[in-house]
């Protein structure tokens, strides 16, 4: 394992969130180093997608403090994260149903873009060229996570697995300093499981950051570098995830407390 | 697959071309053949079809339901109205020792600050809505669309702005390069009348919105208002500035809208605030539903099948019934109010997204506009 760097990508501490009577997230922090999987795991009502949620910018904390990559961010609105380098993929897949592949992971570059009306109308020489660069990089990335031949269907119309994909590929548009991804694994079977781990792998190769939530505790084992264990909106664990793993308060989080 | 590629396009293009040249001659076909009302059909097809291309960008592109869109349309032609007519000088004795001849602005200046002050309507109404989804942004444009009728109809007291019900009236009409279009004239020996130079001033209005559409579809901009139909959410994760995109959405809707209505209040000479009742907006709605949602060919066609329809029915619906009961039944207006609801019932059942719909896209080939070299680490 790499040292921790002095300057983890992402570092947040002491978020608290708080729905009604409910504690969703407790003194709530962590820090992920550049280049590495970080995964966040917890039995169901952990906490997990309101941590992401928070992050993100589409749930407005209690208290927290948020640093990407050296910066302090305000995540109180989701297009100010997305700008600032967090892109997120989605628990249950939300992309733009009637457009085509391709058009969806040229949304993704808007946010990198500048076009207004006056060159839309006009298409001066700058925004030709924009355009161009747009469509050519979103083929690039489709055909980086395995969809290439899909550029022109419909999203809704694409299999599980492969909207599963487009989703990443949108994110991965947006260049973002830490891809986040809400459950990707959810829902496939074994085989996309494999694909999606292979995808994740080489995504990590190429220097991208990634937060990965995960049901499938298997599937974070073997790919994360570092992983935290939430377990009703509190932090139970976190290091490496072979210490994780044997930490019983994890085993108990998950199987519950042994019978005396 | 060799015909598809090779003649597809040359189809198109002759389609096109066929389209235009019909679009062209349709005033001269009406005119011999029905006179000078059909011509004015034509004018008020055309005139529908711009307003629904301005509607088709807010609730077509953006996906933002607007039942109040006529209020743009009312904007634009009490702005034609209030600059163009004797309406504010015999009102405020002020204006008219400073303008002794009345307010003139003439039409092209009232269409060139009409699209800006439209504009500014348009995120006036906007601003309030944006949290707003559905029927709930339904109810409020709905609402903002009768407050301004309201407002024109009453801004007759205590100062007399909009002369109320009554309308005002003796609005001037286009002058182009010194040609009165409200008069008939006379070019190479060929009578033009009034609404066929009108015909064709308004094709030229309606070709530009068109242009702009179609531009505006096909850009960043045209994409982040679909994303924003199709997910809000997901598009906000995208980084999508979702207040200003959908505020854009709104401006230029009602900046189509603003110019229909100007043309409008030039063309009728006279604006009152019965014309543009809720009824009005829920019409420009049909055609955009109708024709086909997103889809400018589809919103075109919509325009004039719905227009087209209305006065085919209004003249055919009694004399069709005197030939074949010998006897009037149902009233030519009830009629064609019935039709017109059954229409959309059945358009609706069979057709959900509209007459013509944007085409699926599944069985085009994927075409790479450059070579297949790698640009991922310097594009990533």
């Amino acid at each position: 394992m790499p040292p921790a760097s002095p300057h983890p990508l992402l570092n947040v501490q002491h978020i608290n969130k708080r729905f009604g009577g409910v504690q969703a997230l407790d003194d709530v922090g962590l820090e992920i180093t550049a280049g590495q999987i970080y995964g966040l795991i917890g039995p169901n009502g952990a906490g997990k997608t309101t941590f992401f949620n928070v992050i993100t910018g589409l749930y407005t904390p209690d208290s927290g403090t948020f640093m990407l990559d050296g910066q302090t961010y305000q995540p109180t609105a989701v297009h100010e994260v997305a700008k600032a380098g967090i892109a997120r993929t989605f628990q249950n897949i939300r992309l733009f149903g009637e457009m085509t592949a391709l058009e969806n992971v040229m949304v993704g570059r808007h946010v990198r873009t500048k076009a207004g009306v006056f060159a839309a109308v006009f298409r001066p020489a700058s925004a030709r060229h924009e355009e161009a660069a747009i469509e050519d990089m979103a083929h690039d990335l489709l055909e980086y996570v395995g969809i290439g031949q899909y550029a022109h269907y419909t999203a809704r119309n694409l299999s599980y697995g492969h909207q599963r994909r487009l989703e990443i590929a949108r994110a991965l548009a947006t260049e973002p300093k830490l891809l986040a991804l809400d459950e990707p694994a959810a829902g496939m079977n074994a085989t996309e499981k494999v694909e999606l781990r292979a995808l994740l792998d080489k995504i990590r190769r190429d220097g991208r950051t990634i937060l990965l939530i995960e049901h499938d505790v298997k599937l974070v084992m073997g790919l994360c570098d570092q992983m935290t264990v939430l377990d009703y909106g509190k932090v139970i664990a976190q290091g490496l995830p072979q210490d994780v793993q044997k930490n019983p308060a994890v085993i108990e989080a998950y199987l519950g407390t042994p019978a005396h | 697959m060799f015909n598809n590629t090779l003649n597809s396009p040359a189809k198109k293009v002759l389609a096109i071309a066929g389209f235009i040249a019909l679009a062209l001659l349709a005033p001269f076909i009406a005119q011999t053949f029905g006179g000078n009302y059909w011509v004015r059909i034509l004018d008020f097809a055309l005139l529908y079809i711009m307003l629904a291309l301005g509607l088709n960008i807010v609730v077509g592109f953006a996906g933002l339901l607007d039942l109040g869109y006529i209020a743009f349309y009312a904007v634009g032609a009490y702005l034609m109205a209030l600059l163009s007519s004797p309406q504010l000088t015999s009102q405020f004795a002020d204006l008219a020792q400073l303008f002794p001849a009345g307010i003139h602005l003439g039409f092209w200046w009232v269409l060139f600050i009409a699209g800006p002050i439209a504009a500014l309507f348009g995120v006036l109404l906007g601003a309030p809505t944006l949290k707003l989804r559905g029927d709930y942004l339904a109810i409020v444009t709905l609402g903002f669309g009768e407050i301004i009728r309201i407002f024109l109809n009453n801004l007759d007291r205590p100062v007399n702005i909009t002369n109320g019900p009554k309308g005002i009236n003796a609005i001037d009409p286009v002058v182009f390069f010194g040609i009165d279009l409200s008069k008939a004239q006379e070019l190479f020996g060929i009578k033009l009348s009034p609404g066929l130079m009108y015909y064709y001033l308004i094709m030229v209005l309606v070709i530009a919105v068109v242009f702009i559409s179609l531009r505006l579809q096909h850009s960043r901009i045209g994409r982040a208002w679909v994303a924003i139909r199709e997910d809000e959410t997901a598009a906000k994760a995208m980084g999508i500035n979702t207040r200003n995109v959908k505020l854009l959405a709104f401006a230029m809707g009602a900046t189509f809208g603003g110019i229909s209505g100007v043309v409008f209040g030039a063309f009728q000479a006279f604006v009152s605030p019965e014309s543009f009742v809720l009824w009005e907006s829920i019409y420009v709605l049909a055609i955009v539903v109708l024709g086909g949602m997103g889809h400018i060919p589809g919103v075109i066609l919509g325009g004039i099948l719905l227009v087209g329809f209305q006065e085919v029915l209004r003249e055919l619906a009694e004399p069709a019934q005197k030939m074949l009961f010998g006897h009037v039944y149902i009233d030519a207006e009830v009629l064609r109010q019935l039709l017109f609801g059954l229409a959309l019932v059945v358009v609706m059942l069979y057709r959900p997204s509209g007459i013509w719909p944007a085409p699926k896209r599944e069985d085009r080939p994927v075409v790479r506009t450059r070579s297949h070299s790698s640009r991922l680490e310097g594009g990533m």
